[in-house]
């Protein structure tokens, strides 16, 4: 029982610090830290970056161009990334299509798509939700038809994150309507120049534009974008699901954000308020037993543990704290949270406060609802 | 960093939950619950000829010279067999209390002799079994307990086992009203002690001291340094304890859930108890992290740095004790309710627990407090 890095991964934990500070350009850092959204160039530039490193791949093995990382090295490389305001890293391609691809894409599919998704050189959204699949994934209605060696893909697909900036999409579609929901799924990557994908952003509450609708309108797609087997796609679906274990909870962003807040309640004077100063303890108490409950899953995984329900609980807790600080930080700031897009109005650090608490009510909604978690987790320890 | 434990640990661990399973069954408890004294002496017998009552106390003084994370798996262990024994207060608050009162070595230049050999008097029989010793700390209400001139008087509150003690530690009061703590023999003239037992079936005493001759073991920044450091230890092992109970309490729940029939089925098909069950399980886990941090920082020379993780540990794991133990009862429903089960005494030692060695509220505070000069550097 040692709650101690190794000086190896401490020493590695120094080099990734130094890197970012180096590194980052601070019209990015600056973004990041006040809670501001972040263009195209800016992701893609920080992901160049990081390429030019040999860290283009954090948490990819070594056969396919990333560094090779323990569990461990990928989860310091990610909060000391976030401690450092750098970028969050765009997952959709880095974190969700690639370990797809890796599992169970052909090698001409892998040659194709991967060293494009390092380099930054292609940006993946991803195509889940319908309007009627939500937390009932089964039931998208996308509906793929084999015509020759094409599919055709009509359908539409919602809550596309960063859709607007992307150059492929991988979807769920229905191949085969007659068989029971999970069965008739596949996996097909597709291009979104192809004729018939069109975009359409959805604003959310904060005035933002991160979602979108995406629309296939008898999109031709070449059968080698199918990954494995037609009618397998829920398979790879869930896979990619409880893939990613080792950052999930958010730690360095929420520590990065604690830090935020404690400067907000300090130029506020709202420490020396004791509801609010107890509010405060509550969730830095929370924040550091979610960090150790993150260590025991990554401790778990260099054992090859088989997974539990942590996944669940890391993402439940990871989310409730992310928004617990959001709502302080609005909290803290009082009236000058409130004004709507007003730069010049008030302390410069309230100016994104309120609709930054409005945007990360999305948390417990994406990635399974909290809800939805809680299934997962009570069908695991009751088998109901 | 890892969170196994090696083969010694898991040997011990295996020991312990063997004894608690063959010897301490519900059946066999709820005997010494209705017994006067409210503890077995066969009991504690048994407990030091398995070595456990020697793991807080050095070889030098016949002990086996354990520390706090092998106190947590045992503290676990008994946790889910709810043990009734004084294991806590005199296995290991009062050994720690000792050892940082009293000097190492019995020939140390700087050691009053005496007090040297107070630890080969009282270490090697506490870790025999032969005697019981226990912290008495908490004053009564406005009746602080004072020294004058080597003799105390005043009054002690729900004293942990005060009543099968064969020593007392107790703090008071100085002239130059700093602290002292003394050891005072519970048969003296002068102490009246009323025994009784508490919600969760253990036995306290209030313990009235009216100019009772007393054995100084130490004073000022040595004693409250050492009372802290002891209650610290202490805190961590029923933190430990806390998470022992919990792991058993959602097992028994997962069960009740799962074979429980109304409707037609059983209740666990429910999607509101399945979502309580699952918050059950995250306060466990959140609970078991931070009863882990607290093993390793119980020890820790630098005291706001320690207090402020302890104090984090007692809040996860006091607000767990609470969700844990109301909605074990909760679920169960009207058997819940009952003695019957053994879910209704997990949930009073849950209960007590979370009042322990300072609530929530005071340890939310004192977090707080303790954090106040880091949030303000931040």
């Amino acid at each position: 029982m040692d709650l101690n890095f190794s000086p190896e991964e401490s020493a590695f934990r120094e080099e990734v610090r130094q890197f970012v500070k180096d590194k980052l350009p601070s019209h990015i850092r600056d973004k990041v830290m006040n809670g501001e959204s972040l263009t195209r160039d800016d992701h893609v530039l920080w992901q160049k970056t990081l390429h030019v490193r040999g860290w283009g791949g954090p948490g990819w093995p070594k056969e396919f161009g990333g560094p090779g990382w323990t569990p461990t090295e990928s989860y310091i490389f990610d909060e000391e990334c976030a401690k450092g305001c750098a970028p969050r890293l765009i997952s959709f391609g880095l974190k969700m299509i690639a370990p797809v691809l890796m599992a169970f894409g052909s090698p001409a599919q892998q040659q194709r798509f991967l060293p494009k998704i390092m380099s930054a050189e292609e940006w993946w959204c991803q195509g889940y939700s319908e309007p009627g699949a939500g937390s009932d994934l089964a039931s998208v209605k996308t509906r793929a038809v084999r015509e020759g060696d094409y599919y055709i893909v009509n359908g539409q697909k919602t809550w596309t994150t960063l859709g607007q900036h992307a150059d492929w999409i991988f979807c769920l579609v229905r191949t085969d309507p007659e068989v029971k929901a999970q069965r008739g799924i596949s996996f097909l990557l597709i291009d979104m120049k192809t004729p018939g994908v069109s975009v359409r952003p959805i604003i959310t509450l904060d005035g933002a534009h991160e979602v979108n609708e995406v629309w296939l309108e008898d999109v031709k797609v070449p059968i080698e974008n199918l990954i494995g087997e037609e009618n397998k796609g829920w398979t790879y679906a869930k896979f990619l699901l409880g893939h990613e274990r080792t950052n999930i909870a958010g730690i360095g962003i929420a520590k990065r954000e604690l830090a935020r807040l404690k400067r907000i309640a300090e130029a506020e004077g709202k420490l020396d308020e004791p509801l609010f100063a107890a509010r405060l303890a509550q969730v830095e108490i929370d924040l550091m037993a979610l960090e150790i409950t993150n260590l025991r899953v990554l401790s778990a995984e260099h054992a090859k543990k088989a997974p539990g329900p942590e996944a669940s609980l890391l993402k439940i807790k990871g989310t409730e704290i992310q928004q617990n600080i959001a709502e302080l930080m609005m909290q803290a700031a009082g009236p000058y949270a409130l004004p709507y897009k007003q730069p010049d109005v008030g302390p410069d650090y309230a100016t994104h406060l309120g609709t930054g608490y409005c945007n990360l009510r999305k948390l417990s909604i994406f990635g399974g609802s909290n809800e939805i978690q809680k299934n997962i987790i009570s069908q695991m320890i009751l088998g109901l | 960093m890892n969170f196994d434990y090696d083969e010694d640990q898991r040997a011990l661990a295996d020991t312990v939950q063997r004894f608690v399973a063959k010897d301490y069954g519900f059946e066999k408890r709820n005997a010494i619950l209705g017994s006067n004294a409210g503890w077995s002496r066969e009991v504690w017998q048994g407990l030091a000829d398995l070595g456990v009552l020697a793991l807080n106390i050095d070889d030098e003084h016949g002990g086996l010279g354990y520390g706090p994370v092998e106190t947590g798996l045992v503290m676990r262990a008994f946790g889910a067999g709810l043990l009734l024994e004084p294991y806590l207060a005199s296995a290991v608050i009062a050994p720690a209390l000792i050892r940082r009162c009293l000097p190492a070595k019995r020939n140390s230049r700087h050691a009053e002799p005496a007090s040297a050999e107070f630890c080969f008097e009282w270490l090697p029989r506490i870790a025999a079994g032969e005697s019981i010793v226990v912290l008495a700390h908490t004053d009564a209400r406005g009746e602080t307990v004072t020294e004058t001139k080597g003799r105390l008087s005043g009054r002690k509150a729900v004293v942990a086992h005060g009543a099968c003690a064969d020593l007392l530690l107790v703090s008071a009061r100085l002239a130059d009203s700093s602290i002292g703590l003394f050891a005072v023999a519970p048969d003296a003239s002068g102490v009246t002690l009323r025994d009784y037992p508490t919600l969760d079936g253990q036995h306290a005493a209030d313990i009235v001291l009216t100019d009772v001759a007393a054995v100084k073991l130490g004073a000022g920044e040595t004693a409250t340094k050492a009372i802290d450091a002891a209650l610290d230890i202490g805190l961590a092992a029923l933190c430990a304890e806390a998470v022992g109970i919990m792991e058993a309490t959602v097992a028994a729940t997962t069960e009740y859930l799962k074979t429980r029939q109304q409707f037609g089925q059983p209740i666990g098909r429910f999607q509101a108890l399945q979502h309580r069950m699952a918050d059950m399980l995250m306060h466990q886990e959140q609970a078991r992290s931070m009863s882990y941090l607290a093993a390793l920082h119980c020890t820790d020379e630098n005291q706001t740095a320690r207090q402020r993780a302890l104090s984090a540990a007692k809040v996860t794991v006091g607000q767990a004790c609470r969700f844990v133990a109301q909605n074990a009862v909760q679920l169960h429903g009207g058997m819940g309710m009952t003695e019957e089960l053994i879910v209704s005494h997990w949930f009073k030692r849950l209960t007590t627990i979370e009042m322990l060695f300072g609530d929530t509220d005071y340890h939310l505070q004192r977090f707080t407090a303790l954090s106040q000069p880091v949030a303000r550097a931040a």
